[in-house]
């Protein structure tokens, strides 16, 4: 077995060649630590890592890092999103560093939502970096031992080198458009270096197996690990939402009918999960899921016991 | 093209309120063409301008005028008798044009008629879209002609976020297309889609607005 590159258990769980499982965890819009210990309760030892949103649709909530921190302190291994809407190459470098220093060690790199969507909606935006040049530049300071400006990650000339050892995911997104861009966007992000994906939440299957088959086609599965993203549909007002208002995202009708026939919504929204769940196992390639269940993290346990993945390693 | 848009006129006359002796001053080149602030809007704003404050017992004397371009100190000599006696210039031109027109006539009033916006191209009659960001450094040989700084919502070198959808961005749908959409379609049709599989470096901002205000300085042209 090669050496890890971080270390962290997440990277354990993908190199031993289990199906992982992640969840995801949004952080409050205020400075309440009981909004974070309460989602760390329902997903701890249920899920290999959590992913921590960096302000997500661009709405203001405690950073990623910080909230990062108060999950590991708990003893549940986080993944800090970080997004290149809010910071230039100078704060991204510094938080990196200082989430490696906090003992958080698995980044997830995304462009961001735009601002618009969220509640500051008049702010400027920075993108100094994309996704993939985010990739790119944790990869050099990880495996080059260097900032973005060439400059080697030390304190003073005649101080030691120390790096951080990061294991880098980014995000991608097989339902959005041009569809034939979405896998060369993945070989980019491989070509990049990432180490492992989370995909945009899957609903359409059909087209996600179509993406799936391009990625093997170019040999991409072997290269990354890919974890299927999940989003649990609470109610048929939900999944019409998603369909109709969320880009990039595709909510076939057969679900919506199962939803509004169902005399208890919410179960039937779990069953349809841990179903999909069942067939993205079989996938070749699909190397685990990703849980985005939205202000919904109680639910996670049964979801993740259902679909047979409990206990985790 | 530079385009720009008029300010709301409760804006603008809110902001004259107060000067004897107005000089609405057009400019002849883009603003013109992108029908904001040349001659004719400047008839348009004076007649408004003349009859809100009729409306509303204000007295104000209005003189109007265009020259070609604002942004060229020989061009002032036309109209400059006409600014001197002014109470204030209402400067139809676009950032460039006013600012310059002020540091011309140093001491003199020059306000803003126009909201300056970007620059662009005439989509069809009424309609201008932004082409360019100005960073300063051209990468529209790498994309097919169309400029994913500008013409993509985040900018974004690589290739389009989740956002696009049929041809569309998520920002507006109705009424922006998604730039890289649009360099997808050129670039095929162009049979270089291999092209886009190379991965863009870190992008080097300094040569536009991030390297502070820009300066063009051609020594071979100084005098």
């Amino acid at each position: 077995m090669s050496e890890l590159k971080a270390g962290t258990n997440l990277e354990k769980v993908f190199k031993a060649g289990h199906f992982a499982v992640t969840a995801e965890l949004g952080p409050p819009k205020s400075a309440d630590v009981e909004v974070i210990n309460k989602k760390v309760q329902y997903l701890k030892g249920n899920v290999d890592a959590v992913n921590i949103t960096d302000n997500q649709t661009a709405i203001v909530r405690m950073s990623s890092i910080a909230a990062g921190a108060l999950v590991l302190q708990q003893g549940l291994e986080p993944v800090i999103q970080i997004t290149c809407r809010d910071r230039n190459r100078i704060a991204i470098q510094s938080d990196v560093l200082g989430a490696y220093a906090l003992g958080l060690k698995n980044i997830l790199c995304l462009t961001g939502d735009h601002q618009k969507f969220g509640n500051h909606g008049t702010c400027k935006n920075v993108f100094d970096l994309d996704s993939i040049q985010l990739i790119q530049a944790l990869k050099t300071m990880r495996d080059e031992k260097q900032f973005i400006c060439g400059d080697e990650i030390k304190n003073s000339k005649k101080a030691p080198i120390v790096e951080p050892r990061i294991l880098i995911g980014a995000a991608a997104n097989p339902f959005a458009d041009p569809f034939e861009f979405r896998v060369i966007r993945l070989a980019k992000k491989v070509n990049a270096g990432v180490d492992f994906i989370q995909t945009q939440c899957v609903y359409d299957m059909e087209r996600f197996e179509e993406w799936m088959k391009q990625v093997r086609e170019r040999g991409l599965h072997k290269q990354v690990k890919i974890m299927a993203g999940l989003t649990p549909l609470k109610a048929v007002g939900m999944a019409k939402y998603m369909r109709d208002n969320v880009a990039g995202l595709s909510v076939p009708d057969y679900y919506i009918d199962r939803l509004s026939g169902a005399e208890d919504a919410p179960a039937e929204g779990i069953k349809i999960c841990v179903e999909q769940i069942k067939r993205l196992k079989e996938i070749e390639g699909v190397a685990g899921v990703h849980i985005m269940a939205i202000e919904w993290e109680r639910r996670v346990p049964e979801i993740v016991e259902a679909a047979g993945l409990l206990p985790r390693p | 093209m530079i385009t720009a848009v008029q300010k709301p006129f409760d804006e603008i006359s809110e902001m004259v309120k107060g000067h004897d002796k107005l000089l609405i001053l057009g400019c002849g080149s883009c603003v013109t063409v992108c029908m904001a602030g040349g001659e004719k809007e400047v008839g348009i704003l004076a007649s408004t301008l003349r009859l809100f404050n009729k409306q509303n017992n204000i007295s104000m004397e209005i003189i109007e005028d265009t020259i070609e371009r604002q942004c060229d100190r020989e061009f002032f000599d036309a109209v400059k008798d006409k600014i001197l006696r002014a109470d204030a210039v209402l400067s139809m031109a676009c950032g460039a044009g006013v600012q310059f027109c002020a540091e011309v006539f140093e001491g003199k009033r020059v306000l803003p008629a126009l909201n300056t916006r970007f620059y662009g191209a005439t989509e069809q009659q009424g309609i201008w879209s932004e082409c360019c960001a100005g960073c300063g450094s051209c990468v529209l040989d790498k994309f097919g002609g169309i400029c994913p700084i500008a013409r993509c919502s985040k900018s974004l070198l690589n290739g389009p976020c989740g956002g696009s959808q049929e041809g569309k961005c998520e920002v507006d749908p109705e009424n922006i297309d998604c730039g890289w959409q649009l360099i997808y379609d050129r670039m095929k049709s162009l049979g270089l889609l291999h092209k886009l599989e190379e991965n863009e470096p870190i992008n080097d901002w300094s040569t536009g607005r991030d390297g502070g205000p820009g300066k063009i300085i051609r020594e071979d042209m100084v005098l």
